[in-house]
């Protein structure tokens, strides 16, 4: 099996099962399932005032789509943006298509079928009208919630046109024909988001903000140690306290082995049922609870570096690719450099903590959830509880924050066992400790590179071997690196291994999963291999990207997609970077530098320079960030776009100073102080620039990413020759300003 | 206990326990959804709320503190979005997930009450007690300085 880079979640479906298996579709299975499962008819409401009223299919969690997808159908269907109306859909993947958002899938893969299903709609209007006014279809054309016909001039609005088209057959979406991009009004226009306006009003919209009649809330408190379980607790006293209505012990299903499981499972613990949410937490720090903690507690993170200095000194385990005869090239090199990179844990940490609200009447279930992918969180309840899924209706409520946290449903499955017992509605909340203590945390690292420079200062071999976590072969969730990881292909001798710590942790999918880690080991360690070339990093990375590929062995002849490293876009965006930041003329000043990556992901291609100063405490300021992506033919919604380029910088600075650590088996960080987030203070101007190439749109959620923390990593070497070889940069000795 | 509140100019008498985050009255017992819970510990600011002019964290204001004092929650500031900082943060589309965005909302309107112009220093002064997890501080600098155009005009 090619374990190919770009199907990066795919190949996570494959080896651990079914969970992942709907967060990554190829792109053109993608269009074929949805067009296949979606019913054109159901994303189109038009009232007879000629209101249009769009449904949004995806979960809305800052990226967009909930403003972005509906200006594709509305695009099509060709009407005035400001008569749309959006609203949610509840979760009904028969009717809408894949509603999970993860991956930066939902661009690509509603790019196609949603202006198509509007483009269905403008033309039952067109169809109606000709029949009503007996001329040929062809001859009528449409304008802005009109059916116009020219030679006769009559004409009709759409919503007087509506009820005769809804009679009529939905077109074969193959068949429609879609706009010349250059008669575009609604895509690549700046359009406000859908719900900005009740954000600021202060709206009900987050799952956390659900509120039904008879309502309960619950807490639950988790061992501390990973699947550690409740041997006896004070549970008579907790239910004496004030506002308690039940409190109940949770078994949990998962077990104290390494996790490499393809489903959360159900956390061990005790829930706490109360008529608010505060009651149920006082009552929590009232509880005495004798955990039975497990094999987990000997993990300590001073241990897994122990076993990672072993694995990288031993042959690796797992072999992803190699080709070319790296060790003897190696051997015989100019110039050989040598590094260790290493990555921690990271929580998510999405603002709004995990919750979900449950309600269980007479065998069925209704939710209120904030889920990045709830069609497998109902098929996950389902199985959890023994239910059919066709016994659970999902709402998607908007979601605070993502990243990748809530793929997994664990918190679902929570608020749904809570509902079966207590015969109530109830909104089960994690706080913010439970959501740092108890997440499914980004896996970390500890890379073994080695690589070769001939006499002209050229990269002629690359070694790469990752140590992170799993079970013998088999890595732990997000734990993965793919077959083409750059300079795979680029390099003419090449080795990429893996091999693994057991872990008994959950480990998951954070933002640019994978990437977020990788971006920074490759384009950190090719800014060594230039300085230790005494190259310019910005040439030396466009020469081995003008290397003629090494193909992967059966694949010679094999045209290249979307999910493929194309060079000369990956050049385009490191060289316009490189033009707006003035990189050439750069001044060389101590204390100060400027640092460059780029990288491709999730079918983005983004280049990043940064401008960093370091004072003489290390204090690390970034003065300036210029970034330059290339996501295809359109910026669809370019103002959201734009802030999908800001917040990708500012997430990943993030990254750069926080960790995960284990002592005891226990996460040591509970909350922002020791997991923190960039303040207003810490973040320079950014300036995003766009390529627009010959390629289907794509996704922004993740590939605005990577490129930063090489690109901050890189700078602080050209302003103090430090090189940043660990994260977080406090292990580094570096800190942010 | 009985405390009697002030919010968005309108009295109302609450019966709970008095060491009750002020954060959990408006959301549960008030159905004020709008002031959001981050972290409890006054370290994200999505709590945020105007007490007498200041700007404070409800998660760690004890409801029996407040009793009497005038109390401005993101829905008291206009429930139309025609506050100046409102029509800002509309017209600049800061918000991406949006749940820190009242957080942000009131302590930038704090800070726009005492300082009408504030320069980027000012707002960097500010509002760095607010975390974002999804980046939208340039927004939320460029709506600010928004506003107080706004405010003046």
């Amino acid at each position: 099996m090619n374990l190919n880079r770009r199907s990066f979640l795919k190949v996570s479906a494959l080896t651990t099962g079914a969970l992942t298996l709907r967060l990554y579709i190829p792109q053109a299975q993608a269009q074929a399932h949805a067009k296949q499962n979606l019913k054109p008819t159901a994303f189109i409401k038009i009232a007879p005032d000629g209101t249009v009223t769009i449904k949004a299919r995806g979960p809305e969690m800052g990226q967009g789509i909930k403003t972005e997808l509906p200006m594709l159908i509305a695009e099509e269907l060709d009407v005035d943006w400001k008569n749309v109306r959006v609203e949610q859909a509840d979760l009904d993947e028969a009717t809408y298509g894949s509603q999970s958002a993860g991956g930066s899938t939902s661009t690509p893969k509603s790019w196609d079928p949603l202006r198509r299903v509007g483009a269905a709609g403008r033309q039952m209007l067109v169809t109606a009208a000709a029949i009503s006014w007996s001329v040929p279809a062809s001859e009528c054309t449409t304008d802005a919630g009109c059916v116009l016909h020219k030679s006769t001039g009559k004409k009709a609005t759409y919503g007087e046109l509506a009820a005769k088209a809804a009679a009529l057959p939905c077109p074969v979406l193959d068949t429609v024909t879609l706009k010349d991009p250059k008669d575009y009004r609604i895509i690549g226009k700046s359009q406000t988001g859908v719900d900005t306006p009740h954000i600021v009003t202060g709206k009900p919209l987050f799952g956390i903000d659900v509120s039904l009649p008879g309502m309960l809330y619950a807490a639950i408190e988790k061992c501390p140690v990973f699947a550690g379980k409740v041997k006896t607790a004070n549970l008579d006293q907790i239910k004496q306290m004030p506002g308690i209505r039940q409190v109940l012990v949770i078994d949990g299903t998962i077990k104290a082995a390494a996790y490499t499981a393809p489903e959360p499972g159900m956390e061990p613990g005790i829930a706490i049922v109360a008529d608010t949410w505060w009651q149920a937490q006082k009552a929590r720090k009232a509880l005495k609870v004798e955990w039975d903690l497990g094999p987990a507690q000997t993990q300590s993170s001073d241990n897994f570096q122990k076993q990672a200095e072993a694995l990288l000194a031993a042959p690796p385990v797992t072999t992803v690719r190699t080709y070319g005869d790296i060790d003897a090239v190696l051997k015989t090199s100019a110039k050989v450099v040598e590094a260790t990179y290493t990555f921690p844990f990271l929580a998510h940490a999405t603002l709004e903590p995990m919750n979900a609200t449950a309600q269980w009447t007479n065998g069925k279930l209704e939710m209120w959830v904030p889920s990045q992918n709830p069609g497998s969180g109902s098929a996950l309840v389902a199985k959890s509880l023994g239910i059919s899924e066709k016994d659970i209706t999902v709402h998607l409520t908007r979601v605070g924050g993502g990243f990748g946290r809530r793929l997994m449903n664990d918190y679902m499955v929570e608020a749904a066992w809570l509902a079966q017992r207590v015969q109530a509605p109830v909104k089960l909340l994690w706080s913010r400790e439970d959501d740092t203590t108890h997440d499914a945390y980004r896996a970390g690292g500890f890379v073994g590179l080695k690589a070769g420079l001939d006499a002209q200062g050229k990269l002629v071999a690359w070694r790469h071997h990752m140590v992170t976590y799993g079970d013998g072969g088999k890595l732990s969730p997000g734990a993965n690196i793919g077959s083409d990881e750059f300079p795979s292909g680029f390099a003419s001798h090449y080795a990429l291994y893996t091999s693994a710590i057991p872990l008994m942790l959950r480990t998951g999918y954070l933002r640019a999963p994978g990437d977020n880690a990788y971006a920074f080991v490759g384009q950190s360690f090719l800014d060594e291999l230039a300085i230790a070339a005494g190259r310019d990093p910005l040439e030396f990375q466009l020469e081995i990207l003008s290397n003629k590929m090494v193909p992967v062995p059966g694949e010679e002849n094999t045209p290249k997609g979307p999910r493929d490293l194309n060079p000369e876009r990956m050049k385009g965006v490191l060289q316009l970077v490189a033009e707006k930041s003035n990189w050439a003329n750069r001044k060389r000043e101590p204390g100060r530098g400027l640092g460059i990556a780029g990288y491709f992901c999730h079918l983005g291609y983004f280049a990043e320079v940064a401008d960093v100063s370091v004072d003489k405490d290390n204090k690390v300021k970034v003065n300036h960030v210029w970034a330059a992506g290339d996501v295809g033919s359109e910026i669809i919604n370019p103002r959201a776009a734009e802030s999908m380029g800001f917040g990708g910088v500012i997430d990943g600075m993030g990254e750069m100073a926080q960790e995960i650590t284990l002592a005891d088996g226990k996460v040591q960080q509970t909350n922002f102080h020791q997991h923190p987030l960039m303040r207003m203070k810490q973040v320079p101007p950014i300036e995003v620039f766009w390529i627009k190439s010959n390629f289907a749109p794509t996704g922004l959620g993740e590939p605005t990413l990577p490129p930063i923390l090489p690109a901050v990593g890189n700078a602080i070497y050209a302003a103090t020759g430090k090189r940043v070889r660990t994260l977080p940069l406090q292990k580094s000795g570096f800190s942010w300003a | 206990m009985p405390v009697e509140l002030t919010i968005n100019n309108v009295s109302k008498t609450i019966d709970v326990e008095p060491d009750t985050p002020l954060l959990w009255v408006l959301r549960d017992t008030l159905n004020l959804h709008g002031t959001k819970y981050g972290c409890g510990m006054g370290l994200c600011g999505a709590c945020t709320v105007i007490v007498a002019g200041q700007a404070i964290r409800s998660c760690l204001t004890q409801v029996s503190t407040v009793a009497g004092k005038p109390i401005t929650t993101i829905e008291g500031l206009s429930s139309d979005g025609s506050h100046p900082v409102q029509v800002a943060w509309e017209k600049i589309d800061v918000p991406q997930c949006g749940y820190c965005q009242a957080g942000q909302i009131m302590s930038a309107t704090a800070l726009l009450s005492r300082t009408p112009h504030p320069t980027d220093a000012d707002i960097d002064a500010a509002m760095s007690g607010n975390l974002c997890r999804c980046g939208t501080y340039p927004r939320i600098r460029e709506a600010i300085h928004q506003a107080a155009t706004l405010q003046k005009a």
